[in-house]
């Protein structure tokens, strides 16, 4: 088991091949995968990987991002270690057989190269396509830099295919920013990444020695069982997610947490941000420590299952709470990460007044400056006691 | 021999065991339903299939009944060939690396109706049979959208009165020619494609093994009638099919490797006409979602003429 890559010590790669790389050494049976802007490089880097006989795998060429979707529950299915990429209108594509993959508690990783959905068309990055996906049923985790991408994905497929779990991962990078940025990555000896995930083992697969039904009709009197079954698995899911991130650790030394924060002790606001404008909005929380406000950073990287407790108990004691969402829920009750963090918030006796800010859309860029700005207004927002329900930043009216 | 010259089956020597097995909640004499008897009598238990959406899906399925003795799964409406795909390629990496399916590699089977097939399933099924899935592909053809309430499907024939075709005032039914499935099939230059009617079971279950045992993707056009949704006696499906291979409505032929070859010529099973095409009325009134064709006999005839042109294609093909 040669290393493709240099291991050990950071090289700089581009985060979509660093990420093939590392799928090829999960020893992945089955890729079935669509091309989409920012996600070609990934799959087509699988498909030399493939090609050069160094990754024993079948690269199904689809003719479809639906039938990725379904050719993975199919190879799943049989029992084979599937991955699968895409994002935007390839993911909104996909999105019937997302809840079907779950539903059939199938443990295919998919990456999802986050990208705004049309119209107008764009190529560019935000987080519009995850958001839409998110009551799918799949473990949902978001990365900031191309080292998470790699850490993540390792994990993803333990994740997936423990016995406790059996669901399907996403990990989410940023298109573009993320995607196609050369970033200095470490990588990890492939016999000890295949160790740390496994051999796969299906508890059922389709197997005409031990005949069996998958995806049965669910009459009334099943359907809500079967759902709540799904709901259990994703909530207890988290366990499993915690200890694979603690194994992560142990075994190549970067260590995962479902909330990361950054300069939060004694902070009195917090501003809450997920995927890789977290980077731009941490120079942010240095230039306002440095200017007195006490200000701290919290990043979401588990998006399913949410982290609601774990929100609950960091954010709770805070006065304000300013989210940044890269997702516009049209003439909704805010961007997606902002109501979901309020609903973990509503409940509590005291509760921080939270304020939602929207941007980055469609690969627009978010600056230094703008986070910081976000902060300031959101402190006044405090002071006032009252936030408008969401707001766009950045936006010429 | 049998009917058609293959001496694979006889009555008395077709397996006794049932893969799939009665008990399904299909309506009193589905055909598409006695065709998945037959299928899976032709191939075995050595067998995976992946069902689309649909009367043949509901029917067998409904947890915790399960009338399939063979592996089984159904994921969605459009997309049983990528499924198939995905099964295929998997158990054929999965061989290879020496983990899973290490002894005969098991048939896969996709199951689709006609709209699952020529409608809303037409490009995952174009995608397998252009990829070269090696896998057996059957659109059980029952002309409508059955498990939704008979709406039109492009397999739909002319004329014919369904929920979103219907017969009115201003309107005849259907409007449009059935699509024409097994020469898309054979556009994408694979090594077998055929069609088959349960009433002829012989013939359909030879097509069936045949398809298994060809490398690569193998399309199966059944015509299968739908009581139910063709307003007839529950005990005239096979009696219906009869009459549309007789008549030329609907031609048994097969095409392997790009060769056509008629399975069954309406002439030799018509004692008088010269003309081969049998008249098609008697098919078409015993049938309730044609009887608003009653008087109308220009469209009769029109659908008699089509029927013509259709068989002498076809003929051509076989003598190329
Ligand atoms: C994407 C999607 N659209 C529509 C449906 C509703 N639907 C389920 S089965 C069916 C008709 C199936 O017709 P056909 O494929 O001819 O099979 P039949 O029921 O006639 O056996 C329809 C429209 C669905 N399940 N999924
Ligand atoms: S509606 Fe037609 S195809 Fe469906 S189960 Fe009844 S007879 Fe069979
Ligand atoms: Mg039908």
């Amino acid at each position: 088991m040669k290393n493709r890559i240099e291991v050990g010590k950071p090289v700089g790669i581009e985060v979509s091949i660093a990420q093939s790389e590392v799928v090829a050494q999960c020893d992945v049976d089955v890729i079935a995968a669509y091309p989409i802007t920012p996600q070609t490089h990934i799959v087509e880097h699988l498909a030399e990987i493939v090609a050069d006989g160094d990754l024993d795998a079948a690269f199904i060429p689809v003719e479809s991002e639906h039938s990725a979707m379904s050719a993975c529950v199919g190879s799943s299915a049989v029992g084979a270690r599937t991955f699968t990429a895409t994002c935007s209108q390839g993911l909104a594509l996909m999105h019937e057989i997302l809840y079907i993959a779950s539903g059939l508690r199938l443990p295919i990783v998919m990456s999802c190269v986050n990208r705004a959905l049309s119209a107008p068309i764009n190529i560019w990055g935000d987080q519009s396509d995850i958001m839409a996906e998110r009551d799918t049923g799949w473990v949902q985790i978001f990365t900031e830099n191309g080292q998470e991408v790699v850490d993540q994905t390792i994990c993803a497929f333990r994740i997936a295919e423990d016995r406790r779990v059996m669901l399907p991962v996403i990990v989410n990078l940023d298109g573009f920013s993320m995607s196609h940025v050369i970033e200095p990555i470490r990588f990890y000896d492939t016999k000890q990444v295949r160790g740390f995930v496994g051999v796969y083992q299906p508890p059922l697969r389709l197997d005409p020695a031990q005949p069996m039904m998958f995806g049965p009709v669910g009459i009334p009197e099943i359907y809500t069982e079967a759902k709540k079954a799904n709901d259990v698995a994703l909530i207890e899911s988290r366990q499993v997610i915690e200890e694979v991130w603690a194994a992560f650790a142990r075994e190549f030394g970067n260590a995962y947490r479902a909330l990361e924060t950054y300069r939060t002790d004694d902070a009195e606001y917090l501003l809450l941000t997920v995927g890789g404008m977290s980077e731009t909005a941490s120079v942010a929380i240095d230039a306002l420590r440095e200017q007195g406000v006490k200000v701290g950073q919290v990043k979401l990287r588990l998006w399913r299952p949410f982290p609601h407790d774990d929100l609950a108990a960091l954010l709770g004691k805070a006065r304000g709470v300013f989210v940044f969402d890269r997702c516009l829920s049209t003439a909704g009750p805010g961007g997606p990460v902002a109501s979901e963090v309020k609903t973990s918030l509503y409940n509590l006796r005291e509760r921080p007044l939270v304020v939602g800010f929207i941007g980055g859309l469609g690969g627009r860029d978010v600056t230094v400056q703008q986070f910081a700005d976000m902060v300031h207004k959101g402190i006044g927002y405090v002071a006032a006691g009252a936030a408008p329900v969401y707001e766009m930043v950045g936006v010429r009216e | 021999m049998n009917e058609t010259g293959y001496g694979i089956f006889a009555a008395r020597m077709l397996p006794k065991d049932e893969p799939f097995v009665q008990g399904h909640r299909a309506c009193q004499g589905c055909i598409p339903a006695l065709m998945l008897r037959q299928i899976t009598k032709a191939i075995g238990r050595d067998l995976i299939v992946c069902s689309a959406t649909g009367c043949m899906e509901i029917i067998s399925s409904p947890y915790p009944f399960n009338a399939w003795g063979v592996p089984w799964i159904h994921v969605a409406f459009e997309n049983a060939a990528a499924v198939a795909s995905g099964v295929e390629e998997g158990i054929e990496v999965l061989r290879r690396k020496g983990r899973f399916y290490t002894g005969r590699k098991p048939a896969v089977l996709a199951l689709g109706g006609d709209g699952g097939t020529m409608d809303i399933g037409l490009q995952a099924l174009s995608g397998a049979l252009e990829r070269g899935t090696d896998f057996v592909y059957v659109c059980y053809d029952n002309e409508a959208y059955m498990n939704t309430g008979i709406q039109r499907s492009s397999g739909t024939p002319m004329g014919a009165s369904t929920s979103t075709s219907p017969a009115g005032r201003v309107s005849t039914g259907q409007v449009t020619w059935k699509k024409n499935l097994a020469e898309i099939g054979v556009a994408h230059n694979i090594p077998y494609v055929a069609t088959a009617c349960p009433s002829y079971p012989f013939d359909l279950m030879a097509k069936v093994k045949k398809a298994v045992e060809v490398k690569g993707p193998a399309l199966l056009h059944v015509f299968a009638p739908c009581p139910t949704g063709w307003r007839c006696d529950a005990n005239s499906g096979i009696k219906l099919g009869r009459l549309a291979v007789e008549s030329g409505l609907f031609p048994l032929f097969e095409v392997v490797d790009g060769q056509h070859k008629i399975s069954l010529d309406p002439a030799t099973m018509r004692k008088s006409s010269q003309d081969p095409i049998g008249e098609i009325a008697g098919y078409l009134f015993q049938q309730g979602r044609f009887r608003h064709l009653k008087g109308r006999d220009e469209l009769i005839q029109a659908i008699q003429e089509r029927v013509r042109l259709e068989w002498q294609k076809l003929k051509a093909k076989t003598e190329r």
